[in-house]
């Protein structure tokens, strides 16, 4: 084997006549290895993410809405199958969007890696020596002191520590040939190993994210389920109206969590904007009487890694409907979707299929409902969000619902399938205040009772989002650690003075990050020489009328 | 809660006010630039028998007449003026509505606008070369206020239930600092770009010296500036979005959904990683890195207008 450090492995050796096949492969290997850890391919990747994240912006994308998509669908029929196959409708869980990133990652941690192993060999080292001319780095300067050369760099020393600076003296320490000390004698320091540090954190704690992320979308459910005041659920998939789970959930395991509803309250300010969503609810396990707690816009209940929001409302009209065979239903109550946020004018239907003596007649109500409701020229239309004169407008069919057919249906319409073929027909319709009847040809009365309010409740289980908030603090304290340090050598070597008697002490640094390099190290040679003068034996001034510092500051 | 129609109304009577002394800045940093033409071209004429270097555009600022250099003057004390009824047009609503004044987009958008007026006055205070940039920066304000004042203005009003939460000052506030950064940042860089374009083409001989564009900092001072503002911009971007997730955790019921303006958000997240990237690698410094500035400046402006206004996402509030 050659070398193991990374960094000069496929330097070219003269290469014996022809390399094995697996040694050809390990090169191929290493230089593509190399060219995907480089710089400019991250900088392309960056790009490629960036890019890809795109189309999940402007298509409708299935995890937001499968609705929208469903219409892209309809709108764009032979577009969209196309799309489809290419992903783009999920888009952030599609396969390309997962090579890019992963490509990412790993180009990222083949660079980090390194170079965490290269900065750990830096802490362990002193820093390097200094450079053989001093005076060519970008800052640096001379400064004469009458001190001799080893109690100059002991100064300089002193004054770099106080800075947090790493110190190490090199050269010969006092055992010079002719008189003076510490001729020849240097110093190099350094500090700033942080901002490397917060670099390292910054591109790890990245990967930490995504592990995070990755775990939380294995392990983590989110089911939603509608809820009218009374009424309550518990925490398993057969009772959500819509669920999704991540691969490694297991049915069964579910936390035992059981909600009710117990009253919901929605308050408007004088101009009808929206000001609190307010839920009253209990919760606890199947078969407790339950902890009492309000939940709200902003304030979910979390209980034991879950967590339940209100993520919307509604008004469900409840209806009694009573056959001219006497037979009652009491105040059912059917949950209508808000089709105007704003004035919460909603649809809905109700369906009562075990009404009659036969699947035939069945009956359903299709409705619109006004919580302030005003009719016009017979149109009913709602103009205030709060429930200040409820009203519906129905329409009600008779015959077969088609609830057993084994074709899926909205339990928010009536299949319109069913009333185009003939199987329901329209019976009556009618504008409805609270209290009042329609009655239908064959004597069965619907009247519209009343309303309550339903929540649309979401319950939420993600055991990485902890992981997810701490990954990104962490790359934020990588991120200022790596943006606003600066990493900075500092070199000063000493020389006797040209007159004998003193020394002239020659100053360098180097600053990796941040501006103003100059006018720190002006600023840090000012310090050095006030305190070499205080250092400085007091009586024997040197006759050139001081220090002749001359800083030469090339400008920043 | 009810709005002080007085105070409301005094905002929007600021908010015009605040586009007449910006504009009236515009036209002293026009005069500054262009009456400092002469003697530009004049030590041109002189440098003229030294045949590599370029006139140093840092001894500009020094051997300004005082007649541009009071035209200089007016124009920082209309930016100043400008910005402080700026602020007190957010001021003013804020009072009026008893509220943060970031509320809606009308609101987002000024404040933005007025960061990036106090970022580019801090900057033009502590280095005076750079205040020959700030038509550059003054005219897309201008324009950027007119814009919003004509579609974006939304009355004075109650925030809906959703945006009651102390991460609004948190988030919001934020996403302003960072974008009004951003948009320094990325002027900057299109200057900078300009400049560059500019010199090769006097340097091919198919423009003038003398221009406008000469009274520029030098491209690498430029550079420097934009490079500089995103690397300020960058950590409060990045709290931002953090800040957001955690809100939209408790609001929304989980911390990332890929909604149209997180999409974006992490978009312009990406590209100005990679600006930062492209600035120290081989290769990418200089013009490309610059282009990479100006394209995240493009999401950032895109993220705003386009996914409030067009797309649907649980971002949109208020109308807009």
């Amino acid at each position: 084997m050659t070398v193991t450090a990374p960094p000069r492995e496929a330097a070219a050796p003269p290469p014996p006549a022809r390399p094995s096949a697996g040694r050809r492969a390990w090169n191929l290997w290493v230089r593509w290895w190399r060219r995907l850890t480089a710089m400019r391919t991250a900088i392309i990747l960056l790009f490629l993410l960036a890019l890809a994240a795109i189309p999940g912006s402007l298509l409708p994308q299935r995890s937001l809405s499968q609705s929208n998509v469903a219409q892209y669908f309809a709108d764009h029929p032979t577009l969209a199958p196309v799309l489809d196959r290419l992903y783009l409708f999920d888009v952030f869980s599609s396969p390309w969007f997962a090579a890019v990133y992963l490509l990412l990652f790993v180009s990222l941690v083949g660079c980090v890696l390194p170079r965490a192993a290269e900065h750990y060999r830096a802490l362990r080292t002193p820093p390097p020596p200094a450079p053989r001319n001093l005076l060519r780095l970008p800052d640096s300067g001379r400064l004469d002191t009458p001190l001799d050369g080893m109690a100059a760099l002991d100064v300089v020393e002193e004054e770099l520590r106080v800075r947090r600076f790493r110190v190490v003296r090199r050269g010969t320490a006092g055992t010079d040939p002719a008189g003076s000390s510490g001729t020849g004698a240097e110093l190099s320091a350094e500090k700033g190993y942080l901002k490397e540090a917060g670099n390292l954190l910054f591109h790890l704690s990245l990967v930490g994210l995504l592990l995070a992320l990755a775990g939380g979308k294995l392990w983590g459910y989110e089911g939603s389920i509608l809820v009218v005041e009374g009424d309550g659920f518990c925490n398993s998939f057969q009772q959500y109206d819509t669920y999704s789970a991540g691969p490694l959930v297991d049915g069964e395991d579910l936390s035992p969590l059981c909600v009710d509803l117990e009253d919901f309250r929605a308050e408007y300010e004088t101009d009808l904007t929206a000001a609190s969503f307010r839920a009253d609810i209990r919760f606890g396990g199947p078969d407790e009487e339950g902890e009492a707690r309000t939940i709200g816009v902003n304030d979910p209940l979390r209980a034991d890694g879950d967590r339940v929001y209100v993520t919307g409302h509604g008004y469900a009209p409840t209806f009694t409907v009573t056959t001219p065979t006497g037979q009652t239903f009491t105040d059912v109550p059917a949950p209508f979707l808000p089709t105007n946020q704003s004035t919460m004018a909603s649809e809905g239907a109700a369906k009562f299929p075990d009404l009659g003596a036969d699947a035939d007649s069945q009956l359903a109500i299709q409705g619109f409902f006004a919580p302030t409701g005003v009719v016009r020229d017979g149109i009913l239309t709602s103009i205030d969000p709060r429930p200040l004169e409820p009203q519906v407008a129905l329409i009600a069919y008779q015959g077969y619902l088609g609830l057993d057919s084994g074709r899926p249906q909205s339990v928010y319409a009536i299949d319109q399938e069913q009333i185009d073929r003939g199987a329901l027909e329209e019976v009556g319709s009618a504008n409805l205040a609270v209290g009042e009847t329609l009655t239908l040809p064959d004597g069965t009365a619907i009247t519209f009772s009343g309303y309550s309010q339903f929540a649309a409740l979401q319950v939420s289980h993600d055991p990485g989002q902890v992981w997810v908030l701490v990954a990104a603090i962490a790359v934020l304290v990588g991120l200022l650690a790596m943006l606003l340090l600066r990493r900075e050598r500092v070199f000063a070597r000493a020389a006797p003075a040209p007159g004998g008697g003193g020394t002239v002490l020659t100053v360098g640094s180097l600053t990796r990050g941040g501006g103003e390099g100059g006018e720190r190290f002006t600023a840090l040679v000012d310090e050095l020489r006030v305190a070499l003068a205080a250092r400085a034996p007091a009586s024997p001034t040197p006759p050139s009328g001081g220090a002749h510092p001359d800083p030469e500051v090339p400008t920043p | 809660m009810t709005v002080d129609t007085t105070l409301a109304d005094l905002s929007d009577t600021l908010f015009s006010v605040s586009v007449g002394l910006y504009s009236l800045a515009v036209v002293a940093f026009c005069a500054q630039l262009a009456f400092g033409r002469r003697p530009a071209a004049t030590r041109e004429l002189v440098g003229a028998g030294a045949p590599v270097e370029p006139a140093a555009p840092a001894a500009t600022g020094a051997a300004e007449p005082p007649t541009v250099r009071r035209y200089g003057v007016a124009a920082m004390v209309f930016t100043l003026l400008g910005a402080l009824t700026h602020a007190g047009v957010l001021l003013f609503r804020g009072l009026a509505t008893d509220r943060l004044p970031w509320g809606n987009m009308y609101e987002f958008a000024t404040a933005v606008v007025l960061v990036a007026v106090v970022s580019f006055t801090v900057l033009a205070v502590r280095r005076p070369a750079l205040r020959h940039l700030g038509v550059f920066v003054l005219a897309p304000v201008v324009l950027s206020m007119v814009g919003i004042g004509l579609f974006l203005y939304a009355e004075a009003g109650p925030l809906v239930a959703s945006l009651r939460s102390s991460w609004l000052a948190v988030h919001v506030s934020t996403a302003i600092l960072g974008f009004g950064i951003f948009f320094v940042s990325g002027i900057a860089s299109v200057m900078y770009l300009l400049r560059l374009r500019h010199d090769a083409r006097v340097a091919a001989g198919t423009a003038e010296t003398g221009g406008l564009l000469d009274r520029l900092p030098a491209p690498a001072a430029i550079d420097r500036v934009a490079h500089r503002t995103a690397v300020f911009g960058f950590p409060i971007w990045t709290f931002a979005v953090i800040a957001g997730a955690i809100w939209a955790e408790s609001a929304w019921g989980r911390f990332w959904g890929w909604d149209p303006k997180e999409t974006w958000a992490f978009i312009a997240w990406v590209v100005y990683a990679a600006y930062l990237h492209a600035r120290t690698t081989a290769g990418w410094r200089g013009r490309p890195a610059a282009w990479v500035n100006v394209v995240g400046l493009g999401v950032m402006i895109f993220n705003l207008l386009y996914v409030n206004m067009v797309s649907t996402g649980l971002h949109s509030y208020a109308g807009v």
